[in-house]
């Protein structure tokens, strides 16, 4: 459609050129064409908002939104949610001198413990998540410290990451698998949930670590070097574990050697970054058992912690979360609100323009265009 | 930025020009730089000189010595050759700031520290808009360059050594030097020296239309003294070197002289010049000389490019693009403090990469990073949008059929491509007079002589009927039929003004006229012997001057062009002509007609030619025996010479006083000739019967010559044919008279006369001619001295002519004053001895031809004057009355008398019946000066003593009541001294209007720039004469008129229409459609741009201003580049905010954007904070509604997105006044193609996009309802208050509209109806709002977000 009027409009400037030129004038009437398009006389709809026409409209979405905010709103109460801060900031945290001591080289573990008590038991399936604050994982440098093609398994990215990589690209000359910050920063405190039932004994809650990731993400987008080779320590050979990991990336799972390399399931949690500074990233699945019992009754728990990723240093938490879910994701009561409270405004400004309409449009018939 | 653009334009018509000769086509064999070698070749250095030999001739060496720094006749008007296309466009665009904008974003994102996203991402953007200028600049240069071709390719015949004769070659082939023959209606190919024409006397018709659009014949002349063989041109015997000036672009110049090898020289003038791209006409063959070729011909040195204009929106466009400028800076310098802020506060991170950096630079850094991730707050691409929306517009204004005007079969010409919105803001409307508001047909209405008036009643009549006839034919528009041979005539060529310009002679002059000619008549008719005969001098002079003092070309209708009107002359060859004459001089009559000039000036002149004549007719009929007409001249021979006896008694008195005074010259008249006219009575009617039935067509250079060409050749003084030293003549009772044509002294606008200095064809003498304004003429014409009965005739006829010409003037006709002057052999030898050295002196040439032409005319005779009508052009008072009443304030600035130009405002509704008129008429500096302050105060006080009574008095009739000035040229002088403009300014902007009247070219470009300087308002002239061009080229929007002064008002203009009324539906309708669409589409565009970058900005907040975003790069470029960027292209051409009928119908809804109220500074910030407002809901509510859960980057970004895109198109749909299935499928495609990307992105691109992987995310969001739920919320909440407010605006806005004042009642109710007609043809049943936009509630609209 531009194209067209704009090579008209050539035409016409170039033919007056022309004439101007002494080409011999074309005896073709220059009239236009009488069609609608040309003389700016398509069928139009006119939507001149006015209080009569908007009126409806305002009624119609309060009437939509209400219902639909008092719905969110419930399902949103309906989730539980229970959130645990393990990072060990107080004196009296139980994880506090772990925070404390901690180095990036130390070889043995600290592991610390916390008690909660569930005081409501979660039915459904409970998703167990680490949460991180003050921690962030979208700064664009850090972001961006990722090679791609080396964790879609590109053998020659393997050999030579990525210069967005740098400074976590080589160490001592080998090239580090997975390069980057992100890798390089990867969570590695193990959590352990364990109930205590009220006679006393601990039971240990299956913690499911497959299916944590994307669909996607595990199928597609991560892939081992080598294609399917179950050997990924020859896979892996010549390269480097990242700076701070303890462990090479084909053994991040010991219990399932499916799970390791670059489709370790945590590893690509961890490595779709968070959009903000405060954010959760799924941990565990604990599966519903059977329908009678809840996942997760409700009574004492203890959390172990194997104490590996240090925070304090930028003031971040270290958190754990338990959440059901529900079909609008984790508990957020704010969509709930955010819809009643919109619904409630465009049934009040659609009030209003009712009476503006009415105090208005008395006079205005007299002149208006009867539709 | 303004300023930069002006800039880019003038380098690039620099570089076009440079391009023209620098990359020069070497298709001529010549050496390809040209250009550089003629900087330095010695021609140039040694003087402005070029030298040329014939290039076939026997000076071979010469020839090649001299011309082979002449550029060849190919011409390129491309400005890119093939191969190097890209590099030289390139070139090119990085001329202009914004695509240098987009480089130096292109380049920081290479420097590794401030990178933002990938290399080639911020490529993106700026290779779009390259590609996209460089297709349209591809397409035009190929456009030229086609042209070029076709042009290059053109047969034409030049003469070959070899073959000793004329072949064919192609234009391109033509060098300097060739000797080219073009036939009749061929078109010249390049600046040549006329050498030979077929026409015997010399000359050659060219028409220039194809250089200025002029259409008339203008005559060229043979050098002289050519050696011509058997009155045949060989180019092997031209021997002669031609001298002249190096190639320059002054079409009215030409210098040289031409050497033949016997060393004599002879002046070369313009006249001797063809001129490339002229045709020829009326000349069967004509042979020339090339002298200059190709790039180097003064048509190609005029070609200039396109207009460039800036307008004032894309003024206000430019602060606002700075105020985003300062947006950006304020959002990127907050970005870098907030980091380093952030950096200094977090002590080893794991997610912060380089902590060594300190935090200081790093904010320096990221301050860079966020101008390129913020860049699209720039508006960048909007100044390609406007280009593509203006062409659009164009487009639409140029195919508007109301704007086409059958009768010329022209539509409206858009000449300035970037300055359709200013038609929408004219404050002030400055008109010329005469083919503007008039028709610009002239028509003689009446005329006085010898201060006598005849009133020409059947004359008004007839023009009663035409007017009416018109009328007709302009309302029912049916298509006249063209004048088939030459289209391209001018209109009042055509057969319907033909009718039109016969005029009914007044019985009374007749009666006079014929008593001269047919001497049966009693001569009781006259009142007293002397002064009817004297009367009959004065009447046959004042004839003869008005067929010869002119510059009329005469062609033959039934050949039109081509056949020159002598061939059928009964004139005889030059020698008879001179042995007829050697027969005469010894006439016994001699004494009567050479008569020393002051008593010929009392004498019947014409009388005693006729005597003469007679004795010499008898003379010839006994002494050159068988000639066949003879015996048909004796019946009426007595009684004609019995009258002359009658009549000579009168005159012996003064005429004894006569001394000899030399033989008379060459009275070229044919024996023939006079044998018919002396056939005198009854034989003449026939004679003159069948004379009208050969259609003459004259083509005069005005109008006004015309006029008076065709009412003198009703009273039967019919001018036959013309050439460069005589003019063919008949005379009623005399027949075809040769007169001998010594100068003309042409029409210009400081003398405002012309001249012709003729040899009288009767008595011999040199007598001047003179036409012109009254006012020059009446002082001109003197009182002789001596003969106190003399002076006292020529008192009364003076008095008596001056109250005739006031009485035309009130009339509203155009009045001209015919006056003569005898002069003396001596006299004129001397005039003449000067005339000739200022014509031949190279410097100053003009002012000492002026000089000279005024010291002739002096001491004029005054014959009579004439009242030409001109016609109001059909719907000129409704047009004027619709400008009006839409706020624009029309000023009329005239050449014509005061009288005439408040007849015409009458007429045309400007002045109303209860106006008040203020004349300013002033002699001198000081009385100017009190009388404006007295003026001012006059109209200080009217205007309070109208608000006074505004409750007392009637409403309406009070309100209508205003004042007028007229002012005239030596007042307007006065007034626009340095001193007094600010009082003339203050004065005219209290009157509803202004006319100036006598008002010079320079005086109206004053005006216009005056006016548009102090005041600062949008200006538009209009105009359609030479005059008028200065006028045209000042204001903001100058609009030409094509009309019958040629093209130079159109060639110079912006628009060009050809009627005024179009004014009304250009400026009313497309002007405010233009404006409003473009304001709008400027707003929306930078909220689209302010909307979406503050989502990357608020982002910042969470990701420690680390420059972060939280889309695709991808998403992110196209957002602005593909998805959103065509539905404003479409609004901006095709939105309607009202029905052009109710545009028309009401034109007070012009005046709202008079004062730009749609792009007031406050509009522009209501819509920067509708968009921050947009960005935060948009921004925040999915942020709350997914903090703290595990949304990823870019699943974060995906609501955000697709809401973004949502509220902007759908902003759109609110912001749009109309919605055709045109916008609903470019929203429809904008936002599939968005949802359609980056779904086929998440689903393919697995590694294509590092580092932020968008595999997966939209596929997986798009699947789960929260997605929808989020950009529902979103989107509604974010349009909810524009909505609402809108709503409110209109409610409110439309009722109080209605209340309002500015409708009165029956033009609400006439309005009414017409909407309702308008929305019963738009059977939707569309809700109108017919007042969204009215005037008059200011105070009401600050409070309402629009």
């Amino acid at each position: 459609m531009m194209a067209s009027s704009y090579n008209a409009k050539e035409e016409d400037g170039h033919h007056s050129g022309a004439a101007s030129h002494g080409g011999p004038a074309v005896a073709k009437s220059k009239k236009p064409d009488n069609t609608a398009f040309k003389q700016q006389r398509l069928l139009a709809w006119q939507p001149i908002l006015t209080a009569g026409t908007v009126l409806p409209a305002f009624f119609v979405i309060g009437i939509f939104f209400l219902p639909i905010g008092i719905g969110l709103f419930v399902t949103s109460n309906n989730i539980k949610e229970f959130e645990i801060d393990y990072t060990g900031v107080d004196l009296d945290s139980p994880c506090y001198s772990c925070a404390k001591n901690f180095s990036w080289n130390s070889t043995t573990p600290c592991v610390c413990t916390v008690d909660f008590t569930l005081e409501q038991p979660f039915e459904s399936n409970v998703y167990m998540y680490y949460g991180l604050s003050n921690f962030y994982q979208n700064h664009r440098r850090y972001v961006k410290s990722r090679d791609d093609s080396q964790l879609y398994g590109d053998l020659s990215s393997l050999k030579e990451p990525s210069k967005e990589c740098e400074p976590y690209r080589k160490r001592d000359g080998l090239p580090i698998a997975p390069c980057g910050a992100i890798a390089n920063s990867l969570f590695n405190d193990t959590l352990d949930l364990y109930h205590i039932e009220s006679n006393g004994t601990v039971n240990v809650i299956p913690l499911v670590n497959r299916g944590i990731a994307w669909w996607t993400d595990k199928h597609v987008k991560f892939r081992n070097p080598g294609g399917n080779n179950n050997n990924l320590t020859v896979a892996f050979q010549d390269t480097a574990k990242p700076v701070n990991w303890r462990k090479p990336v084909y053994e991040l799972d010991p219990t399932d050697l499916e799970n390791n390399g670059f489709v370790n399931e945590d590893f690509i949690v961890w490595m779709r970054t968070a959009a903000l500074p405060t954010f959760r990233k799924l941990y565990r699945i604990i599966h519903k058992k059977s329908s009678t019992t809840p996942t997760l009754p409700s009574g004492r728990y203890v959390l172990n912690i194997t104490y590996n990723y240090p925070v304090l240093s930028f003031d971040g938490r270290k958190r754990m979360i338990l959440s059901t879910i529900s079909w609008m994701g984790g508990k957020n009561p704010f969509l709930g609100i955010a819809y009643i409270t919109v619904g409630s405004i465009c049934f009040l400004l659609g009030v209003v323009l009712l009476i503006i309409h009415h105090k208005y449009d008395n006079r205005n018939n007299s002149a208006d265009i009867p539709s | 930025m303004e300023r930069l653009h002006w800039v880019w334009h003038r380098c690039q018509t620099l570089m076009g020009r440079e391009s023209g000769q620098g990359w020069y086509s070497s298709t001529d064999g010549l050496p390809n730089k040209n250009s550089l070698d003629t900087q330095c070749s010695p021609h140039r250095v040694s003087g402005k000189r070029r030298t040329v030999f014939a290039h076939q001739g026997p000076h071979q060496h010469e020839y090649e010595a001299v011309s082979k720094n002449y550029k060849g006749n190919a011409i390129r008007t491309t400005k890119y050759r093939l191969l190097t296309f890209i590099p030289m466009n390139l070139f090119q665009q990085f001329r202009r700031a914004a695509n240098l904008y987009f480089l130096f974003l292109a380049l920081l994102n290479w420097v590794p520290v401030v990178e933002a996203f990938q290399k080639e991402i911020t490529m993106i953007p700026l290779l779009v808009v390259l590609t996209v200028i460089a297709i349209k600049d591809a397409l035009e240069d190929y456009r030229r360059y086609l042209y070029d071709k076709k042009v290059n390719n053109n047969d034409v015949r030049v003469f070959c050594g070899k073959q000793k004769e004329y072949v064919e070659q192609c234009w391109k082939d033509v060098r300097v030097g060739d000797f080219i023959c073009l036939s009749c209606n061929e078109i010249i190919p390049a600046d040549m020296l006329l050498l030979y024409s077929s026409d015997p006397r010399g000359v050659c018709y060219i028409e220039t239309a194809n250089l200025d659009g002029e259409t008339n014949l203008k005559q060229r002349q043979v050098i002289p003294g050519l050696p011509l063989q058997g009155g045949e041109f060989t180019p092997e015997n031209f021997h002669s070197r031609i001298e002249c000036e190096n190639p320059n672009n002054n079409f009215s110049r030409f210098r040289g002289y031409m050497e033949h090898s016997s060393g004599v020289r002879v002046g070369l003038h313009n006249n001797n010049l063809l001129l490339r791209s002229c045709t020829i006409r009326n000349t069967e063959t004509v042979i020339g000389i090339v002298i200059y070729a190709g790039h180097e011909t003064k048509a190609m040195m005029n070609n200039s490019g396109p207009r460039y204009k800036c307008s004032h929106l894309e003024k206000r466009l430019n602060t606002d693009v700075l105020w985003c400028v300062a947006l950006l800076i304020i959002m990127c310098l907050t970005a870098a403090v907030g980091h380093a802020l952030w950096l200094k506060n977090i002590k080893d991170p794991v997610f912060v990469i380089d902590v060594e950096t300190p935090p200081a630079l790093a904010g320096f850094y990221i301050f860079w990073t966020m101008i390129i991730v913020l860049q699209v707050l720039i508006p960048i691409s909007l100044y390609v949008s406007i280009e593509i929306v203006k062409l659009g517009q164009i487009y639409f204004i140029h195919n508007d059929i109301d704007l086409y005007n059958e009768l010329l079969d022209s539509r409206i010409q858009c000449r300035a491509l970037n300055i359709t919105e200013d038609l929408g803001q004219i404050q002030y409307l400055f008109s010329d007079k005469t083919g503007t508001l008039t028709e610009n047909n002239m028509v003689f209405r009446r005329c006085s002589i010898f201060g006598v008036e005849y009133p020409h009643e059947e004359n008004a009549r007839r023009l009663e009927v035409c007017a009416v006839e018109n009328k007709a034919a302009g309302h029912t528009m049916t298509l006249r039929p063209q004048p088939e041979p030459v289209p391209s005539t001018a209109t009042w060529k055509e057969p319907h003004s033909l009718s039109e310009k016969e005029v009914v002679p007044d019985p009374e002059l007749v009666k006079k006229l014929n008593w001269f000619c047919s001497p049966v008549l009693p001569l009781k008719e006259g009142s007293s012997g002397t002064s009817s005969s004297l009367e009959l001098t004065y009447i046959t002079d004042f004839f003869l001057a008005l067929t010869i003092c002119n510059s009329v070309v005469v062609s033959s209708s039934s050949q039109p062009r081509h056949v020159v009107p002598e061939a059928r002359m009964p004139l005889k060859s030059l020698e008879e002509i001179k042995m007829m004459f050697q027969r005469f001089s010894f006439s016994p009559f001699t004494a009567l007609s050479t008569l020393s000039p002051h008593q010929v000036k009392g004498s019947p002149r014409s009388f005693t030619s006729r005597l003469f004549t007679r004795g010499k007719t008898e003379f010839l009929t006994s002494s050159t025996p068988p000639n066949s007409s003879t015996s048909e001249t004796d019946p009426g021979k007595e009684s004609n010479l019995e009258t002359s006896i009658l009549r000579d008694k009168v005159d012996l008195p003064s005429q004894e006083k006569g001394g000899n005074s030399g033989p008379v010259e060459d009275d070229i008249k044919d024996a023939k000739t006079t044998d018919i006219c002396c056939g005198a009575g009854p034989d003449l009617e026939t004679d003159y019967d069948s004379d009208a039935d050969d259609d003459l067509l004259y083509e005069a250079e005005s109008p006004d010559e015309a006029a008076l060409v065709h009412a003198a050749r009703a009273y039967r003084c019919t001018l036959r044919g013309r050439s460069a030293e005589s003019l063919l003549v008949d005379l009623p009772g005399i027949g075809s008279l040769s007169v001998q044509l010594l100068h003309i002294l042409p029409f210009d606008s400081n003398r405002r006369r012309m001249s012709v200095v003729v040899r009288h064809p009767l008595t011999g003498q040199v007598v001047v001619y003179t036409k012109g304004a009254d006012s020059v003429i009446m002082d001109l014409a003197e009182t002789p001295k001596g003969d106190d009965q003399a002076q006292e005739i020529d008192c009364h006829i003076k008095e008596q002519t001056q109250k005739h010409l006031d009485s035309y003037a009130r009339e509203g006709l155009r009045t001209l004053c015919i006056a003569k002057k005898v002069l003396e052999e001596e006299e004129y030898e001397v005039w003449l001895r000067r005339h000739v050295l200022a014509e031949s002196s190279i410097d100053h040439r003009e002012e000492l031809l002026l000089e000279s032409a005024e010291r002739l005319e002096t001491n004029l005779t005054l014959l009579g004057t004439t009242g030409i009508v001109d016609r109001l052009q059909e719907e000129v008072p409704e047009t004027i009355e619709a400008l009006q009443r839409a706020g624009i304030k029309v000023w009329i600035l005239t050449g014509d008398k005061q009288e005439t130009a408040i007849n015409i405002a009458y007429a045309c509704k400007l002045l109303g019946p209860y106006d008040q008129l203020l004349r300013a008429n002033c002699g001198s500096k000081e009385a100017c000066s009190a009388f404006l302050d007295e003026l001012k105060l006059e109209v200080q006080h009217g205007q309070e003593s109208l608000t006074d009574g505004v409750e007392a008095e009637d409403h309406e009739e009070s309100s209508s009541r205003s004042f007028i000035l007229v002012i005239d040229g030596k007042t307007l002088d006065w007034a626009l001294q340095e001193e007094l403009q600010s009082d003339f300014v203050e004065l005219s902007r209290k009157c509803k209007a202004v006319i100036c009247c006598r008002s010079t070219p320079l005086q109206k470009s004053q005006v216009v720039r005056l006016i548009r300087d102090q005041l600062r308002v949008m200006t538009l002239a209009v105009g359609d004469g030479a005059n008028d061009v200065s006028m045209i080229q000042m204001a903001d929007v100058g609009i030409g008129i094509s009309g019958q002064e040629g093209l130079q008002a159109v060639m110079s203009s912006d628009f060009a229409v050809s009627r005024f009324k179009h004014l009304s539906k250009l400026l009313l309708v497309h002007g405010h459609w233009c404006y409003f669409r473009l304001a709008n589409m400027i707003l929306y565009f930078i909220y689209k741009n302010v909307m979406y970058v503050n989502l990357l900005f608020w982002y910042q907040f969470f990701c420690g201003f680390s420059g972060s975003v939280m889309t695709n790069a991808w998403v992110l470029i196209f957002f602005n580049l593909l998805f959103t960027s065509i539905p404003p292209l479409i609004y901006g051409i095709l939105d309607r905010d009202l029905p052009a009928d109710s545009l028309m119908a009401v034109p007070e809804l012009y005046q709202n954007s008079h004062t730009s109220k749609l792009h007031l500074p406050y509009m522009f910030w209501i819509t920067v904070l509708d968009a921050f407002y947009q960005s935060l809901i948009c921004f925040f509510i999915p942020y709350f509604a997914l903090t703290g859960s595990d949304v990823g980057v870019l699943s974060f970004g995906s609501p955000i997105n697709a809401s973004a895109l949502l509220i902007v198109l759908l902003h759109q749909v609110l912001e749009s006044h109309t919605l055709t299935w045109i916008h609903v499928l470019v929203l429809l495609l904008s936002g599939g193609s968005y949802f359609g990307f980056v779904l086929l992105f998440s689903v393919y691109c697995v590694t294509c996009s590092p580092p932020t992987n968008p595999v997966g995310v939209e596929t997986l969001q798009m699947s789960q309802p929260l997605f929808f739920i989020i950009c529902a919320i979103t989107t509604v909440t974010a349009l909810l208050p524009r909505m609402f407010f809108q709503a409110l605006h209109n409610t409110v806005l439309c009722s109080a509209a209605l209340n309002s004042s500015h409708l009165d009642k029956v033009e609400s109710e006439k309005y009414r109806q017409r909407m309702q007609h308008w929305n019963r043809g738009h059977s939707k049943g569309n809700r109108l709002s017919v007042c969204v936009d009215n005037p008059g509630l200011e105070a009401s609209a600050a409070s309402v977000v629009s």
